[in-house]
């Protein structure tokens, strides 16, 4: 038998089954990333050594400065640094898209019949797996340097959900810019320009009431301060309700604004 | 509409622009079902442009399309349903193995997970693939790559296959596993749409071969019609020294009727024939006067002699790569 006989054996008979749903399709692109991950096993260096750098950095670098304890900053900082790393890992998202557009891979998906956000949906699903083992790694190694959550294990769960919500929404942004930006180089460049100024200006690392009038102002607008204040709040048992419904609002804001704006520029690719 | 779809394409002054640049202005097609159809031209001439229109990847500025009878806009995800695309760089995941390349796609197009496998390693076998089933992609020879990249195409038969440039870069051995791929499908009844830089390529598999550059259509034919337009190639003879050079050169001029261009370093000449046959005969005349000849050989007709022919000019020459003489 040739090469030529089998190819048309193999050819014949192939109608294309019914399209996958929307939930099927999505759990495909998941189970891809996730096999990415098995062979760049590289990808989750951000996600481990991020966290624990800048936990020992913080809290040993500046600890004594701002508290006047380590231990005290600890449980301070640690709710903040969380927030921080998750957010940072975020951009990595657009990052991925933006490499499978730049390499021609997109076309294919884009030209397959199926529920077109499922490159995206899937793909972010594989990222909260991400954000939470980089909350797991840094928890536990702040429980292994003396961090104490007041609220106990529950609470730890209930603020890592509120930072989860958080980053998924936070990542549509990342699609959008994943999308339009041309190249890789460009688009870390803006991810860096906006996630340093707000992950900085911000109640990451010490109490905004420390600072100048004018930077107050932006720091109590900035959406990563009510993140951090909600999480810091539900980690250590004090009333963050406000803080959790703020963060819940700017959750839904980016979705109902990035998510269709994706969508569009999605479909509208050049 | 039994007429249309008659057409596996059907366009009508497609244009696409980005800024300023027309990268393509103003095409129409008529392809019909069960062809090659192959889309000829140099670097920037709209080729992916094009298929990434047809594919339902780019909204056409002005035009329009119908492809296996929906149309291209309106109907998007029919047309999806008809088409695979094997686009001009990386068309599966490189960081993935080629089998879970296409167990991806087989999920995609809707299999279960054990037909997915199924069909996935009858498509490995079929594109002699099974022992590299294993390797990430981005480990793959470049023939390799190109027979996965087609391979994920036809996880399920589409009616239309676009592929682009399907073998540039690739060696003679490959480039050819690559046409016997082709050539299979179409006997399935597959409609290929393929562009490509090099005439022998369309040559050899075109039915209907579309000549474009700067985003204007501007040959459309068989094979066999373009050629006659710019000859059958051209006569290429060597000799030991000058002398024989320029005796031989004073016979071919007769012969053929054409001029001879010299080149006096490795004494060789070159003349454009119209007919196989009379460079036969002209060799003869050599033979018979007694000329001393080193070798001799034919060259098909380059992209850049039909360009000559049909648009007066070479492509540009700052869209580097064209056919080199
Ligand atoms: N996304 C884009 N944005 C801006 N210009 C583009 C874009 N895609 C293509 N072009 C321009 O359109 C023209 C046609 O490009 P296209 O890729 O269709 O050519 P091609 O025939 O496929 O060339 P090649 O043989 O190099 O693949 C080129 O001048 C190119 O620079
Ligand atoms: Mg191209």
């Amino acid at each position: 038998m040739n090469k030529n006989t089998t190819i048309e054996e193999v050819f014949q008979n192939h109608e294309r089954p019914k399209k996958p749903g929307a939930l099927n399709a999505s759990a495909t692109f998941a189970w891809r990333a996730l096999l990415r991950i098995r062979y760049v096993p590289e990808q989750l260096f951000d996600v481990t050594v991020f966290p624990i750098i800048f936990l020992l950095m913080f809290t040993y670098l500046f600890g004594g400065a701002i508290s006047g304890s380590t231990g005290e900053y600890l449980d301070f900082v640690l709710p903040g640094i969380l927030v921080m790393t998750v957010s940072m890992i975020t951009m990595y998202t657009g990052l991925d898209l933006n490499k499978d557009i730049e390499k021609g891979v997109f076309d294919r998906f884009r030209s397959l019949p199926i529920w077109r956000p499922s490159v995206l949906v899937g793909a972010l699903v594989v990222d909260a797996v991400r954000y939470l083992i980089a909350s797991t790694i840094m928890i536990t190694l702040g429980y292994i340097l003396g961090f104490r959550p007041e609220a106990g294990f529950f609470g730890v769960i209930l603020a890592v959900l509120v930072l989860l919500l958080f980053a998924f929404s936070l990542s549509w942004i990342w699609t959008m810019l994943g999308i339009i930006v041309r190249s890789e180089k460009a688009l870390m460049g803006i991810s860096m320009m906006l996630l340093f100024p707000l992950t900085f200006l911000s109640s990451v690392f010490v109490n905004p009431t420390t600072m100048p009038n004018w930077l107050q102002v932006f720091v109590d607008i900035n959406p990563i301060t009510f993140v951090v204040d909600a999480v810091r709040g539900i980690i250590h048992g004090t009333d963050a309700m406000s803080d959790i419904l703020m963060v819940i609002y700017i959750s839904i804001g980016l979705i109902v604004v990035f998510g269709p704006l994706t969508m569009y520029f999605f479909r509208n690719k050049n | 509409m039994e007429k249309k779809k008659m057409y596996a394409v059907e366009a009508t002054n497609l244009v696409k622009t980005f800024g300023k640049e027309h990268a393509v202005d103003g095409v129409d097609l008529k392809i019909p079902k069960g062809i090659v159809y192959g889309f000829l031209g140099p670097n920037g001439a709209g080729k992916t442009t094009t298929i990434r229109m047809l594919a339902t990847l780019l909204k056409p500025n002005n035009g329009h399309a119908t492809v296996m009878g929906y149309d291209l806009v309106e109907e998007a995800d029919d047309v999806r349903q008809k088409i695979s695309l094997t686009g001009q760089f990386a068309s599966v995941d490189e960081e993935l193995s080629g089998r879970e390349n296409l167990i991806f796609i087989g999920r995609l197009v809707g299999y279960t997970r054990k037909e997915a496998k199924q069909r996935a390693d009858e498509l490995l076998a079929a594109f002699q693939l099974t022992d590299a089933s294993k390797r990430q992609v981005k480990k793959y020879s470049g023939g390799m790559r190109r027979r996965i990249d087609i391979a994920a195409s036809i996880v399920t038969s589409p009616e239309l296959l676009f592929l682009d440039e399907p073998t540039t870069g690739l060696d003679p051995r490959s480039r050819n596993q690559v046409w016997d791929i082709v050539r299979a499908l179409v006997k399935q009844g597959t409609t290929v749409f393929l562009t490509t830089q090099y005439l022998e390529e369309a040559d050899q598999l075109a039915d209907l071969i579309g000549v474009i550059d700067h985003g204007k259509l501007i040959a459309e034919g068989t094979s066999k019609e373009l050629k006659a337009s710019v000859g059958a190639g051209s006569l290429i003879v060597n000799f030991d020294n000058e002398v024989e050079l320029q005796r031989a050169s004073t016979i071919l001029e007769e012969q053929l009727g054409e001029k001879a261009d010299k080149d006096l370093k490795d004494y060789s000449l070159t003349l454009p024939i119209k007919e196989h046959d009379k460079a036969a005969v002209a060799i003869g005349a050599l033979a018979n006067q007694n000329v001393k000849i080193k070798e001799f050989s034919m060259a098909q007709p380059s992209l850049d002699e039909v360009f000559l022919t049909l648009t007066g000019k070479l492509p540009d020459q700052e869209t580097d790569g064209v056919v080199n003489e």
